[in-house]
């Protein structure tokens, strides 16, 4: 009984309230702001800086964020081995709309053909994985900031600069999901 | 201000800080590439429930903080910097939110996804390290 109500996904509310209670405790524990894709940077300024001023910092006083990184694979790690979901519902017109693009494996929670090493070596594959890796960390430092520092950190900071990145968030997303995506898929 | 610097091993909070957020990343399936397909599909509200729970408990515990002028663990202040406009939260927001899409993963999930043992995301995670450096390097030359 405990174990079957421990494998059901959390529901919203739950989740979201848990993700909102991270910015409180990063300020309470050492006046940290949440902000996952400054750890992209400090990668770069760690191991390639270059001679570029923008990788030019003492990245050594922000390895907080690189630990905050770790423990967030630690804890996919963790739960994937002692705390697994048992199953997800999936939309049912998100499946219909799928499957002609050729995505039929709906059991995990990436589809396994898009994420494995057989896709990677195809078009498709390299297209969604490694074009739409590089969109991230380039779009994110561009607009000074991810989810979690514009839409998580920034709005609970009621900073309107970072509506306007999380609503151009959204709107990059709408058209690559509707218009791009699809086509890409089809490879 | 007064800041207070500590031995490495005080790091090790904020890794906890990870795991639980990670967890919930699972836990919540807000690491799925299928969530973020519904969410720009308009298929789902789980994803706009998620994010706007998340917006709502981070204003009243921000508001909180400052009306009560609390301090860290450590009595240091705590402090808030103003975001500036620039024409990056707009363009790089797009370009942001397109990569979003096509891996169903912005980068806190990057790094659970990874966990969870998609170990071919580690190239996404890769690939994005190098989209940070490529906007590096043509800085001064994009528009802000």
């Amino acid at each position: 009984m405990m174990k079957e109500m421990m494998q059901q996904p959390l529901p919203w509310y739950v989740a979201g309230a848990i993700i909102g209670l991270v910015v409180p405790v990063l300020l309470i524990l050492g006046n940290k702001h949440f902000g996952v894709s400054a750890n992209f940077r400090h990668a770069c300024a760690a191991c390639i800086p270059g001679k570029i001023s923008f990788f030019k910092y003492d990245w050594k006083k922000e390895t907080w964020n690189l630990f905050f990184a770790a423990g967030l694979l630690a804890g996919g790690v963790l739960t994937t081995w002692f705390l697994p979901n048992s199953g997800m519902d999936i939309a049912p017109d998100l499946v219909a709309d799928l499957k002609p693009l050729g995505i039929n494996d709906f059991g995990k929670l990436v589809p396994s053909e898009i994420f494995s090493w057989q896709s990677l070596f195809s078009l498709r594959g390299f297209l969604i994985l490694v074009g739409g890796g590089f969109l991230v960390g380039f779009g994110s430092r561009y607009a000074g900031g991810c989810t979690s520092g514009h839409s998580i950190m920034g709005l609970s900071n009621l900073q309107w600069p970072s509506l306007v990145a999380t609503t151009s968030f959204m709107l990059g997303g709408y058209f690559m999901t509707n218009f791009i995506l699809p086509v890409i898929l089809r490879l | 201000m007064k800041t207070i610097s500590h031995p490495w091993w005080y790091n090790l909070k904020y890794l906890l800080v990870g795991l639980i957020l990670g967890a919930v990343f699972v836990k919540g399936e807000i690491i799925s590439w299928f969530r973020v397909q519904e969410m720009f599909r308009l298929q789902s509200f789980h994803m706009y429930g998620v994010i706007g729970t998340a917006v709502l408990v981070g204003i009243t515990s921000v508001w909180l903080i400052k009306k009560f002028k609390i301090k860290t663990i450590h009595g240091e202040a705590i402090s808030f910097q103003p975001k500036k406009f620039s024409k990056g939260q707009v363009i790089g927001g797009i370009v942001f939110g397109s990569g979003w899409a096509m891996t169903g993963a912005c980068p806190g999930p990057l790094f659970v996804q990874i966990g969870t043992g998609a170990i071919v995301v580690g190239v996404v995670l890769l690939s994005a390290v190098s989209g940070t450096w490529v906007y590096g390097y043509f800085r001064e030359k994009l528009p802000h």
